[in-house]
């Protein structure tokens, strides 16, 4: 059947079974806007076009489907890159549609030109320039399948005006096959047979999971191994939820802002299986001492992440749910009749009694204290609710105290680290999720950079819930000069800003406030049982800082603590 | 330590970004990278020189395979391959040392493609190494100009036995 390059990419987007798209129309593209409004597709019209590829990675997070986006030319292209840069750091699988200047302008300067496959080359997993409709159908169906495939990530589609207005006789290929694409997803069985010897004879040995568990729904399989063979796990940041915060193997999140018990457990271990991470800095400090007696095994399909920063003793790469399947009957095959629990009980005990001594405390005051926020909502939410955050200390409060006990509940900007994630991402995850309680933790900074789509949130009906943490500082940035800089707090007092519940309400949000410690339970509760968006600005002390800390480029075991800590 | 890479890729536009992209990204070197079609018109041959150490190279490597577009990659310094390059270089030569020129020529079986009262335009092909060693006996006479290809290189049909 003929077809518009239009028509094409609507049909390709339905025969991949997408149900929802995030955009924001222009010249480029208002073709095909014109035909989606005729379409079976949800469109999300977002404010900024960074936030439709953030929504559309936050919809990707929760529902573990492939996000997708559409953005016109030029500036819309340039708006998205952050976006596109998030979810190519953090592996999400995403389709960004873009809209580019008809073939016979490209090159000119034409207007709303850039060259955008030229700029999203190095965010990207893999981008397109079509230069002819005829390959459209192809295009479409290989953008799909290289997002979800493998290690995930965005992959972007450029459509010149003459392709999306020009017409075809649209054939689909039956299958996608790529010569020079072919991820293995199958493990080395002798490897893993050489890791099941390396984890029995281990003495003190220690799970790192990072966000890889979490794109391969590997939690029942890495739970299954873990409970099995007694042994403990810790976490990345884009690990969480990948075990449940409330397990009994559970040591918590490592890295820079670690529990001390989950660092000390990769310091002291003999032995870390690692799975789906990368040995981000954040997680390991400083790489020469990053644990000094451990033999690691290193499980991640993609093998640009092994031997990257770590050097490791068995390699496999491997889908990692595949891996962690196969690693658990080998175990039991060869090792079904050890006695587990016993031969790790020194071990656990061990780490248990370090995270008794050394818990992530603080000291309660006049003033609302951020992680007494945080434990409330864990506390009213009894941890089920869908996390998003935006960037800095109220993230990183976030992922130590809400126990996220399920995966794809606790989406943010890990690689990346981009202020203005949040509030988009709810979009997306609340999209994905309708019925279930999604919560914003937002810092005032953050919140402000991506603001604008509480219009969005409203005209959506969107039951969103967004937690300021407000200090009236770039927080995290201040803990620095705090630390470092010898408070030398050089442009991060943010201390003009708007009143967030006038803001809130003039949005058509409802708005409310806490500032002393009694006031804070209560507003939280009513906010979530509101039926429709609500922000709460919560004031906090402002010099409060996270903590435990391992300054940059440290090792893990030279960590700061607050008073309250030692 | 140096490294040959040959490199199948896609012969489709911006492929040559992609793989060059990815060097100066990751901040990793290139001493030459030499490029043209194959006798497939869809695959090209990049040949690439770059140094580092085993963990680099191996990332190299790795990293190149992972670009959607790259189909095979071949480190040769790890088999027996034969390498060539071709250099044209302009030295000055007039009167009074001539003949020394032309002696270097001989020995290294050069050619000389161009020849004025100034200078003389040689022609040479061989290893790096090779290469390496007429330039530094001509550099003394006054290099004018110099073109080279790049190395471009392929594995020796049969292999030592390990």
């Amino acid at each position: 059947m003929e077809l518009t390059g239009a028509g094409i990419l609507l049909e390709g987007l339905k025969r991949e079974g997408v149900e929802i798209i995030f955009g924001y129309p222009g010249g480029a593209i208002i073709d095909i806007y014109d035909e989606l409004s005729r379409a079976d597709l949800k469109h999300i019209l977002v404010r900024h076009e960074q936030s439709a590829v953030h929504a559309a990675d936050g919809y990707a997070r929760a529902s573990g489907k492939v996000g997708v986006c559409l953005v016109t030319s030029g500036p819309g292209v340039t708006n998205a890159v952050t976006g596109i840069a998030t979810a190519n750091a953090d592996s999400i699988p995403l389709v960004v549609i873009t809209g580019q200047v008809s073939s016979h302008l490209i090159g000119n300067d034409a207007f709303q030109e850039v060259d955008t496959v030229g700029i999203t080359r190095p965010c990207t997993k893999h981008n397109y320039l079509v230069r002819d409709i005829s390959s459209l159908p192809a295009i479409i169906s290989q953008a799909f399948y290289l997002a979800r495939s493998g290690r995930p990530g965005p992959v972007l589609v450029d459509l010149p005006k003459n392709v999306i207005v020009g017409k075809t006789d649209c054939v689909w290929p039956e299958s996608v096959q790529m010569r020079s694409y072919n991820p293995n997803y199958i493990p080395n069985v002798s490897q893993l047979r050489k890791v099941a010897d390396l984890l029995a004879k281990a003495e003190k040995p220690v799970f790192l999971i990072g966000g890889g568990v979490i794109l391969s729904n590997a939690y029942a399989e890495l739970t299954q191994l873990a409970e099995l063979t007694s042994t403990p796990v810790v976490s990345t940041l884009m690990g969480l939820g990948g075990y449940p915060g409330n397990g009994r193997l559970w040591k918590g999140m490592a890295g820079m802002h670690g529990e001390f018990a989950a660092n000390k457990a990769l310091t002291e271990a003999d032995f870390i299986l690692a799975v789906g991470t990368r040995f981000s800095d954040r997680t390991t400090g400083r790489l020469d001492t990053f644990a000094p007696d451990a033999e690691i095994v290193h499980i991640d399909i993609d093998p640009t992440s092994i031997r990257k920063n770590v050097q490791v003793d068995v390699p496999l790469v491997a889908d990692c749910r595949l891996a962690l399947k196969e690693l658990s009957v080998i175990v039991r095959e060869r090792y079904g009749d050890r006695d587990w629990t016993g031969t790790r009980l020194s071990w656990n005990e061990f780490l248990e009694r370090t995270r008794r001594d050394c818990p992530l405390r603080y000291a309660r005051t006049e003033e609302i204290k951020p992680q007494q926020v945080m434990e409330c909502i864990n506390r009213l939410t009894g941890g089920e609710a869908i996390l998003t955050t935006e960037v800095g200390q109220h993230q990183m409060w976030a992922a130590q105290f809400f126990h996220c006990t399920r995966p794809r509940a606790f989406i943010t900007s890990g690689g990346l680290g981009a202020m203005g994630y949040g509030l988009p991402a709810a979009i997306g995850a609340q999209l994905a999720s309708p019925g279930k309680l999604v919560i914003d933790i937002a810092g005032d900074g953050s919140i402000q950079m991506n603001i604008h789509e509480l219009a969005t949130v409203v005209q959506n009906r969107l039951p969103i819930k967004i937690i300021i943490f407000n200090n009236r500082y770039l927080g995290m940035v201040r803990q620095w000069q705090e630390l470092f800089y010898a408070k030398n707090y050089s442009c991060t007092d943010m201390s003009a800003q708007p009143d967030f519940v006038k803001l809130a309400e003039a949005y058509g949000v409802e708005g409310y406030r806490a500032s002393r410690p009694e006031e804070l339970e209560a507003t939280l509760d009513r906010a979530f049982k509101s039926s429709g968006p609500v922000l709460v600005d919560v004031n906090i002390r402002r010099e409060e800082n996270v903590m435990p800390m391992v300054p940059s480029g440290a090792s893990l075991d030279k960590v700061l603590l607050a008073e309250e800590q030692i | 330590m140096r490294h040959v890479l040959s490199v199948l890729v896609e012969n489709e536009p911006g492929v040559l970004s992609r793989v060059s992209g990815l060097f100066s990204g990751r901040g990793f070197n290139v001493e030459s990278l030499n490029v043209a079609s194959t006798l497939d018109p869809e695959i090209s041959r990049m040949t690439i020189t770059t140094v580092g150490d085993d963990f680099i190279v191996e990332q190299i490597i790795k990293q190149l395979r992972k670009l959607v577009t790259v189909i095979k990659v071949v480190d040769l310094t790890s088999l027996s391959a034969v390498e060539r390059e071709m250099l044209m270089i302009k030295v000055s030569a007039d009167d009074s040392h001539r003949d020394e020129v032309m002696r270097i020529v001989d020995i290294f079986r050069c050619k000389v493609v161009d020849v004025s009262p100034a200078d003389i335009t040689i022609e040479a092909t061989g290893t790096y190494e090779k290469l390496q060693a007429m330039l530094s006996l001509l550099a003394k006479f006054g290099v004018r100009d110099m073109a080279r290809t790049g190395v471009v290189a392929m594995r020796r049909s049969m292999q030592p036995q390990v």
